[in-house]
């Protein structure tokens, strides 16, 4: 398999990793899932840095996003599939 | 001309490490011939005279209290191959924060990587404290109280007994042991999301290798638990347990967090240096953090700031700040022999007794500053190195560092020793 440029931990995750440096909007991503190595294929709408995640679905103000299989934060803005997902638009529910 | 013996020139080593090009005109970075891969179920450490293995053999100078450090530094100029620890604190602490102050200086020195100390402190009484505990350890150590003496004249009779304590330390045989006897401790810094993919898990992995042969493991960072706490309480080895660890977690929240927070925590945890590398909450942060304890490893006991484990081999969870200095400060102090440090954006800590070994999943990292790292796991992104491969590297490096070889962080002359203090003294 050729490297991936997206890494997701859990098949319910809806936010995944970014792995790669550079990577430009519109590339065809592939993705790997760590827990079962299964693997599919997104295209990214944003130049997303290396370590930063995106949107594997339709986010909305108010979701969880899950990574992990776990909660990691409630959206506070939008995220469609393949858009990026941070400190903009993510923010945790402790603090 | 150059001169070279038992070494190999490697020409293109310096024009081009790890894609980062580095112009040093006429310079040569010499290349050591690989020694053969020692076996990975041993090392040679000296063994302490209440039987714990070090894998260090420092001979420290140890200030009890801030206005001791410039006296100690004069006995570590003196003395070469001694160590001074010069530190912040010390004077008019009452309670359990001094309680934690006199536990990690005596713990610090009673350290297995210490062959004997030298204790410097303003006055004798809380000197002699921190004598008689290290003195515990049956290693040799002696204190001096400068009041009525003067610095010059403690820096003369302190620098007698340092140097016969560095030579007699010099002659101390190191001594072939089982991997076993290792007591190994965890922290992470810098993180950011790769930390979570792939260095975090490799000390996961090498956890659940080495803790069935026997060792003493430790992770802490109480605030960096948080969106993590339930799966940490499961982690367990009893409810009892469980719940000690739960109620801990919890204070903190209420006691430190809720008191003297301003605004949100939003920006002191995750860090800024976190969030550049695209954590974006505590809670992605905090699971990143746990997969340092591995999949198969129950912890037994908790421990206060920079408490020696007593319920025997096994990992154990210790009340610490997620401060890296701090946090490897108290796990020295606790007795904890080698530090693994899972790294993101590439936090440049160490220790002055304990080998800091660094591992980073990140290739930015690896490319921008490979100096600092000691473990490169970024074969995991690319798929193309295993979780347990990578665990296996780590435990190969743990056994080169016990067996001698220094780390980046020892190399580069970092020691940051960082008392944690609770709150204002008297």
């Amino acid at each position: 398999m050729s490297a991936p440029h997206l890494l997701v931990h859990e098949l319910k995750d809806n936010v995944g990793v970014v792995v790669v440096e550079g990577l430009k909007a519109g590339t065809k991503m592939l993705c790997v899932v760590t827990h079962d190595n299964s693997s599919f294929e997104l295209t990214v709408k944003a130049d997303v840095p290396i370590g930063h995640k995106v949107a594997l679905k339709d986010l909305k103000a108010g979701d969880t996003a899950i990574k992990y299989g776990q909660d990691i934060g409630k959206m506070v803005g939008p995220a469609k599939v393949g858009e990026y997902v941070h400190v903009h638009n993510l923010k945790t529910k402790r603090w | 001309m150059t001169i070279v013996a038992n070494f190999e020139l490697n020409k293109n080593r310096l024009a081009n490490i790890k894609g980062r090009k580095i112009d040093v005109p006429g310079f040569k970075a010499p290349v050591l011939k690989k020694r053969s891969s020692a076996r990975n179920d041993n090392f040679v450490g000296w063994r302490r005279e209440n039987g714990r293995v070090g894998v260090r053999n420092h001979v420290l100078i140890l200030p009890l209290d801030d206005l001791s450090n410039a006296a100690c530094e004069a006995v570590a100029n003196n003395v070469k191959g001694t160590l001074a620890i010069p530190h912040a604190y010390g004077r008019l602490q009452f309670g359990e924060d001094l309680d934690i102050h006199f536990r990690t200086l005596i713990g610090a020195g009673s350290n297995p990587n210490v062959a004997a100390v030298v204790v410097i402190g303003i006055e004798d009484g809380w000197t002699k404290i921190i004598v008689d505990g290290i003195a515990k350890t049956g290693k040799p150590v002696v204190g001096f109280g400068i009041e009525g003496v003067g610095d010059i004249g403690t820096i003369a009779k302190a620098s007698y007994v340092a140097k016969e304590f560095v030579q007699w330390a010099s002659e101390l045989q190191r001594e072939k042991c089982d991997i076993g006897e290792l007591w190994v401790s965890t922290k992470c810094g810098e993180s950011d999301t790769t930390t979570g993919l792939s260095s975090c898990p490799t000390v996961g992995n090498m956890y659940d290798k080495l803790l069935p042969k026997g060792i003493y493991g430790v992770f802490g960072e109480t605030s960096e638990i948080t969106g993590a706490e339930h799966l940490c309480k499961a982690r367990a080895a009893t409810p009892e347990v469980g719940e000690r660890w739960y109620k801990m977690w919890k204070a903190y929240q209420t006691d430190v967090i809720e008191q003297f927070k301003t605004t949100d925590l939003s920006d002191s945890q995750p860090t800024k240096g976190n969030i550049k590398g695209g954590l974006s909450t505590i809670e992605e942060k905090a699971l990143g953090n746990l997969e340092k304890i591995g999949r198969e490893s129950k912890f037994i006991d908790i421990l206060q700031p920079a408490e020696a484990p007593a319920k025997g081999a096994g990992l154990y969870f210790m009340d610490t700040s997620s401060a890296a200095a701090e946090c490897v400060t108290l796990m020295a102090a606790g007795g904890y022999v080698v530090h693994t440090f899972p790294t993101g954006q590439g936090n440049v800590i160490g220790n002055p007794i304990v080998p800091v070994i660094k591992i980073t999943g990140n290739p930015q990292t690896m490319r921008t500053m490979p100096e600092h790292i000691d473990v490169d796991v970024s074969g995991i992104l690319r798929r193309d190195m295993t979780i347990p491969e990578a665990g296996d590297a780590l435990i190969a490096n743990i056994v080169r560092t016990s067996n001698g070889r220094l780390t980046a962080a020892e190399a580069l002359g970092h020691r940051e020793f960082s008392m944690t203090k609770l709150y204002r003294s008297a």
